[in-house]
């Protein structure tokens, strides 16, 4: 990380302003006039929009190996995910996927 | 059954959202850990969970932040993850809309995933429970969350700096993104928009850090829209 103090500081003060001025928008100050439908319909999939998209690169191309393929990585995301989908419960696939990930390392000499 | 009282009301809250201590606790406590990795101060690092309080986008802006990414591509990232709060925001708005303002304020505060889908969910069972008594319930809910939330963020770091590379801390992050992901993966536009998302980004991975995420997301909403309205017409 090559960020400045201030220049950090200045990351935490925006994305706390501007998430809390995303919580309170419609309670404080928008009312109860409806959203367009449209406009809730894209919401809905900001998460899963923006998630994956951030998670991808990181399996095939881990920072820790510089950008090299590794196996351990790719089984614990799929560990993560199988679980995920079949228990619908996070925790289980945290606990699923840091399982794989440790085994997978120890397998392959690098833990 | 006795009527609800506005402490009551608090208490229901209170014990429903207890269970939701376990989830936070190994998500604030692995922010800390990655966070103090990362480099940040204990100061930054409290100041982070205490004040944007939410753990998505908070690992969101983290991850950009190790890649040096630019820090207009960090805020947009983290805050289109937050984007859904303003969803929350509007659905909230028929049960506690009538609430006083310094109430409103407060809620917008602890407006975040759990409490959101407890108190709606309670809503929905006893829609005809005063303003009072809703607004008691959501603070009840956030009550034994908000604390846990911030206090294992500071154990989190405290220890996150004892902990050598080897054990592959980098990979905690993908982890719990995916574990995030995955029980929202309720339909099949939430599947296309997050298969979408992840194409997208591995094709333009090329480009500068960040940007490729950002045309990767805007492309992921529309995709699942698009299908969630194709499904609807079925």
């Amino acid at each position: 990380m090559t960020y400045t103090n201030p220049q950090i500081w200045f990351i935490i003060t925006a994305l706390a302003v501007g998430t809390y001025l995303i919580r309170f928008s419609f309670l404080g100050l928008i009312g109860d006039r409806p959203m367009p439908p449209f406009v809730l319909k894209l919401l809905r999939y900001t998460p899963v929009a923006v998630l994956p998209g951030m998670v991808a690169p990181l399996v095939l191309w881990p920072t820790a190996t510089d950008g090299a393929f590794d196996a351990a990585r790719v089984a614990a995301a799929f560990a993560t995910l199988i679980v995920g989908y079949y228990t619908r419960n996070a925790i289980w696939a945290i606990l699923g996927g840091v399982v794989v990930l440790y085994a997978g390392l120890f397998v392959t000499g690098q833990f | 059954m006795q009527p609800t009282t506005v402490k009551s009301a608090y208490w229901m809250g209170f014990r429903a959202g207890m269970p939701f201590i376990l989830m936070a606790l190994p998500f604030a406590t692995l922010f800390g850990v990655v966070a103090s990795e990362a480099g940040l101060h204990l100061s930054q690092i409290i100041a982070f969970s205490m004040l944007v309080i939410a753990g998505a986008s908070q690992y969101a802006a983290l991850q950009l932040m190790i890649e040096n990414a630019a820090i207009s591509l960090v805020l947009l990232a983290a805050l289109a993850v937050n984007l859904r709060m303003a969803m929350y925001s509007a659905a909230l708005v028929p049960h506690l809309g009538a609430a006083p303002l310094w109430q409103r304020v407060l809620l917008a505060y602890i407006n975040f995933d759990q409490t959101y889908m407890i108190a709606t969910a309670q809503y929905d069972r006893t829609p005809r429970w005063p303003v009072q008594q809703k607004v008691a319930f959501f603070f009840g809910v956030a009550t034994p969350i908000v604390p846990v939330w911030i206090v294992a963020t500071v154990i989190g770091a405290l220890v996150g700096a004892a902990i050598p590379p080897e054990y592959a801390l980098d990979f905690i992050v993908p982890i719990m993104f995916l574990a995030l992901v995955t029980p929202a993966l309720k339909s099949a536009a939430h599947i296309a928009a997050a298969c979408t998302s992840a194409t997208v980004a591995l094709a333009l991975f090329w480009m500068p850090s960040g940007t490729g995420l950002l045309i990767a997301a805007a492309t992921a909403m529309c995709v699942g829209a698009a299908v969630e309205t194709w499904a609807e017409r079925q």
